[in-house]
């Protein structure tokens, strides 16, 4: 089980959190503007690195925020977590 | 005392008796023996038969790493437990073990004629013969292969026993109780650490507990460990846990350990848990695991009687047992010498050593030498013989050209073998460190952690005494310590021994537990098979209970040579959890039964209950399915609740229906954004039909939303998206639109909800609910209100899931039953009827309303389910509203909902039932769509449908067919509404 380090709560166990896929890929503010391909990219293209990943999640049974966090696929362990609209450090 | 055992010595209490029975047979054993070491002690070496030749079978090893005495031991009928390892099996008095895989008997079993049909069940033999005819799989294939497969039989009974759970945190946890782990537990009990300190076996110490000639700073090797031990109990910030197997390391350095709690007794202590899991978050984790003996691989290796050199000093040393009376050793390696010596000095008679390498050497060699044993220097193994158990053995031996040629048979009783060693890595492996070949040592050692963690001693490689303990203290600080021991240097032997080009038939044992065979290995490299993990998979080589953990090297090894490429480029297989077979009731713990899942009642819930009604699960929900009167089955409850419902007055505990309030200047706009509706023309006092989309465009929730205030709506939502609507809503609001101002909250279980509905539900409520006008003008359908009933503040909604009359009063989750049951008094006068979901059901698809989940599915639009006429046209955007333009999104022949009425029949039709659109196609149909819904419709006296069908508003009037197991039904496609299509009841 994930020690999750929520930047409004600290290190708390994985039971307490929900995933939230990838972090950065922002809804358009003018989705009509996209065309279907664009549109198709943003719903279902999702990246899969091996190492460093920019993901979402949520202390559900915390504080409740959602953040993001930086982890290492290959081995779990994290990087640091930063809140929504913080820049990926 | 048997003649097997010998007169001093070993850790066994000798004036404590035990008796056992295997095989119903009655055994004595001593206090301290091992169900394998007091079978020995009693002579016997046949323990199982194998799993797929049903080759007779002994004990190859002495501890968990035992492939093939597998045994079952029963206390009670529902305390059965299959698949141990004899090895590790302590006895008491009374224990009652079995052998499995043998049918009628262990000694002559029926399934031993598979040994001599073996040509026919090569390696991956299943995926080639049990293909076709296809109907053999029903009455042949499956049948019988799911009798000769698998290990052990399971328990018939629910277990009665307890397991427990525990938390616990340290500094350092160390796994494995052997010199290295105590080395570093000494030193991390003199920090202000705490430790845990845990060890599989029922006595910590580990191959110090089989060492007779060493010495540890003056002391004997079994002082010292006593001595240790005893230092570490004392100290209150060390948990020493014996019988404690560390099955699985977990991320950022969580350790599942099995504790092992009553196993071992014979009277099982009242209150006491069976099996204690320890979930362990450690800060430093200390592997000191060690190594497992490597078993040779040549024809005939598995006969009983044939055993680790290691496994055979194990048992003289620690449990003062004979394996046998005369031996041959063959090995790889100097340190197996010291189990000849040993033997040989405890009276059994060693017949000859065989030495795999050339020139053999060393101080053991010398003294092997001067005992007078017979040594073959380049020798190997030919064969074997012995029926139940071994009775002899053909030594060969490789010339300078690397010939072989058959040099002797000698007679024996017991065949010791040593291939070297394998460090075992299983947990640094799990924790998902990278292993690196170590070419000197032949072997796969820790490389990179991923965690802050360390292996110390064999199982990173390091062998002599004095070298283990200092690595392992200096884990924590370094130590030195005095060591007397006979200093051996490793080396060892990988896959098949050196044997004849014409050796063809014989089969040299790669896997035992999972009768793999050298040709096994070889037929999947000529299979294609070059990857390690498909020649696992392809042979089941180091799949079986044990996970290969003697033989996955030798594997490797056998396909490194057959392809000609060096082992670390085939690579080793991943390691899984659980380290040794696991109890699923020590992973449930208490979570079974009632204690399952949570279970969520409504404030009605003792009502409904009082009166008689039978509940279903909806989500964690309990919700009174419907209210049987006198001897009623459901059909007819559920027909009579309708029908109330219909003509006079129904009363429904809606209480489960999600909440979420939503209150801010931005609320409005917020919902504008998240549903397909157009909430900005709602009026303070009015409610709506709403649907949210994901941005996907499919349908994700539905309900009825109300605005109560300019800034604050009421929004329901199905009884089991409640969570995840919020979830979604708070994912939209904390990360996308953190501009917007509005506060989001669940008000699920702050209100009951209590339907009213029918034709006389304004009458029912007129003469309690005061502060509102009831009447059709002041109230009409989709208008909200605040009044009180008998005091209490409700928030009236009138609105309607059945298509009738109704309301849906909101109470305080408090006064949720009071309020019911003054409702269901003052209803008495109107015929108000308690009905439950299954009318519910049947009520709302007389309608056509839709159930999200039942008649959607994740891939339903708004228009697939005739709802376009919600979606806010006007509005630039809303969640999914961009995929509702894709051109497939709004393809004519997408599945939409429509009705289904049957046509010659009176069968309700089976929900998930398949359509199609002609009658007695061939196989495979193709299909339209399917039934969602299905009832039968009391009111209209004949069975209705819901469907998604392919185009299915174009097919209006068609008649389709829906293929039974009994013969086809013939349906009509109609709207999806089936009663008052003109909608006026609701108004009324």
């Amino acid at each position: 089980m994930l020690i999750i380090d929520c930047p409004y709560c600290g290190k708390r166990p994985e039971i307490e959190f929900s995933y939230g896929g990838q972090a950065h890929i922002a809804r358009p503010v003018q989705p009509a503007d996209y065309d279907d391909e664009q549109w198709t990219g943003f719903l279902y293209m999702r990246s899969n690195e091996r190492g460093m990943r920019a993901e979402r999640w949520r202390h559900v049974r915390g504080c409740g925020r959602f953040f993001n966090a930086l982890r290492d696929t290959t081995t779990d362990q994290f990087h640091g977590s930063y809140k929504v609209g913080e820049p990926r450090p | 005392m048997s003649a097997f055992r010998t007169q001093t010595g070993g850790r066994i209490d000798r004036t404590r008796k035990v008796h056992f029975t295997f095989d119903g047979k009655t055994y004595e054993g001593l206090q301290g023996d091992t169900l394998a070491s007091a079978l020995l002690a009693n002579g016997v070496h046949l323990l199982g038969r194998s799993f797929k030749y049903h080759r007779p079978r002994g004990i190859l090893a002495a501890g968990s790493e035992e492939p093939n005495a597998l045994v079952a031991v029963r206390r009670d009928e529902a305390r059965y437990t299959p698949n141990l390892r004899a090895t590790q099996v302590e006895i008491y008095d009374g224990l009652q073990a079995q052998s499995q895989n043998r049918w009628p008997s262990l000694r002559w079993d029926v399934g031993r004629i598979n040994d001599l049909l073996s040509r026919f069940f090569p390696a991956g033999f299943y995926y080639k013969t049990f293909m076709w005819p296809k109907s053999a799989w029903k009455s042949l294939y499956e049948p019988v292969i799911r009798r000769a497969a698998g290990i052990g039989k399971s328990p018939t009974l629910p277990d009665p026993d307890r397991y427990a759970q525990r938390y616990a945190h340290c500094e350092v946890l160390i796994v494995g109780a052997g010199p290295a782990g105590i080395a570093a537990a000494l030193q991390a009990a003199k920090t202000d650490a705490r430790v845990i300190f845990c060890d599989e076996q029922s006595e910590m110490g580990g191959s110090l507990l089989s060492e007779s000639a060493v010495s540890i700073d003056g002391l004997s090797a079994a002082d010292w460990v006593a001595q240790s031990l005893v230092a570490l109990a004392r100290n209150p910030r060390v948990t020493l846990l014996p019988r404690t197997t560390a099955f699985g390391y977990f991320p950022h350095n969580l350790i599942g350990l099995n504790e092992r709690v009553t196993e071992h007794l014979a009277q099982l202590p009242e209150h006491c848990a069976r099996e204690r899991l320890w979930q362990v978050r450690a800060g430093t984790v200390l592997l000191a695991t060690g190594a497992i003996e490597r078993p040779l691989v040549f024809a005939g290796n598995d006969r009983p009687g044939v055993m680790l050199a290691a496994a055979a000093r194990t048992y003289l040393n620690r449990y003062g047992v004979r394996t046998g009376s005369r031996a041959v050793l063959v090995t790889a390696n100097d340190a197996a010498y010291q189990a000849a010596l040993d033997l040989g000095a405890a009276g059994v008679s060693i017949a000859a050593i065989v030495d795999v390498r050339k020139n053999p050497g060393g101080e053991l060699h010398a003294a092997a030498h001067r005992a007078g044993i017979e040594i073959f220097a380049a020798g190997t193994v030919l064969g074997t013989r012995g029926s139940l158990r071994i009775s002899g053995v053909q030594i060969g031996q490789v010339d300078g050209s690397g010939a072989v040629h058959f040099k002797r048979s000698i007679a024996c009783d017991l065949l010791l073998m040593s291939g070297g060693h394998t460090p075992s890595v299983h947990l640094f492996s799990q924790s998902r460190g990278t292993l690196s070949w170590n070419e000197a040592l032949e072997s796969f050692l820790p490389g990179t952690p991923a965690e802050n963690q360390r292996s110390i001693g064999a199982c990173r490689g390091v062998y002599a005494l004095s070298a283990v303990l200092e690595d392992g203290a200096a884990a924590i600080a370094p130590q030195r310590f005095t060591v007397t021991a006979t200093v051996t240097s490793p080396s060892g032997w990988l896959g098949a021994l050196p044997r004849p080009v014409d050796s063809h038939g014989a089969k040299a044992f790669v896997d035992w537990q999972h009768d793999v065979t050298v040709k096994d290995i070889q037929l999947a490299t000529r299979e294609g098979f070059h990857s390690i993990e498909h020649i696992k998979r392809f042979t089941t080589t180091g799949m079986a209970t044990d996970q290969g953990k003697t033989s996955n090297l030798n594997a490797l090894a056998i396909a490194s040579d057959r392809l000609q490429k060096p082992i670390p480029e085939i690579g080793l297989t991943t390691f899984r959890m659980p380290f040794t077979p696991t109890t699923f009731g020590s992973f449930a713990g208490l979570s079974r039964g009632d204690l399952f899942d949570p279970v969520r009642r409504t404030p009605v819930h003792p009502w409904a209950a009082q009166r008689g009604a039978v509940f279903e699960d909806v989500s964690l929900w309990k919700r009174a399915r419907y209210f049987p009167v006198g001897d009623e089955d459901m059909h007819a409850a559920v027909n009579r609740e309708c029908v109330a419902v219909r003509s006079g007055c129904g009363i429904f505990d809606a209480s489960t229906l999600g909440k979420i309030e939503i209150v801010g200047p931005d609320a409005a706009t917020f919902l504008n954004r998240l549903y397909v509706n157009n909430w900005s023309t709602l009026a303070v006092g009015r409610s709506r039909y709403g649907i949210l989309l994901r941005d996907d465009g499919f349908i994700y929730d539905d309900g009825v939303i109300a605005r109560t205030a300019t800034d604050r709506f009421h929004v329901t939502t199905t009884t089991g998206g409640a969570a995840r609507v919020l979830g979604m809503m708070e994912d939209y609001r904390q990360t996308e639109w953190t501009d917007l101002k509005v506060w989001l909250t669940s008000t699920t279980e702050q209100w009951s909800v209590i339907a009213v509905q029918g034709p006389n539900s304004r009458r029912v409520l007129e003469g309690l609910v005061t502060g509102v006008d009831l009447s059709a003008a002041a109230m009409p359908h989709m208008s909200v209100a605040r009044g009180a009933i008998g005091g209490v503040p409700v928030l009236l909604f009138r609105v309607s899931f059945t298509g009738e009359l109704g309301f849906e009063v909101n109470v305080p989750s408090t006064h949720g039953q009071a309020v019911w049951e003054q409702i269901f008094a003052a209803g008495q006068a109107h015929g108000i009827t308690p009905y439950g979901t299954e009318a519910m059901h049947v009520l709302r698809a007389e309608k056509g309303y839709i159930i999200v989940g039942q008649d959607t599915d994740g891939t339903v639009t708004p228009d697939d389910a005739g709802l376009s006429w919600a979606i806010g046209k006007a509005k630039p955007d809303f969640v999914g509203k961009r995929s509702l333009q894709r051109p497939s999104m709004q393809a004519p022949e997408r599945k939409q909902l429509v009705g289904l009425i049957n046509v010659g029949s009176n069968v309700p039709l089976n929900e998930g039932a398949q359509v199609v659109e002609t009658r007695a196609q061939a196989v495979p149909m193709t299909m339209i769509g399917h039934v969602t819904s299905s009832y039968y419709s009391a009111v209209l006296g004949k069975p209705i449908a819901l469907a998604l069908i392919a185009g299915g508003r174009a097919r209006m009037g068609q008649r389709l067919y829906i293929p039974m197991p009994g013969g086809e039904l013939e349906v009509q496609v109609t709207a999806p509404v089936f009663y008052d299509l003109e909608g006026a009841r609701i108004h009324a």
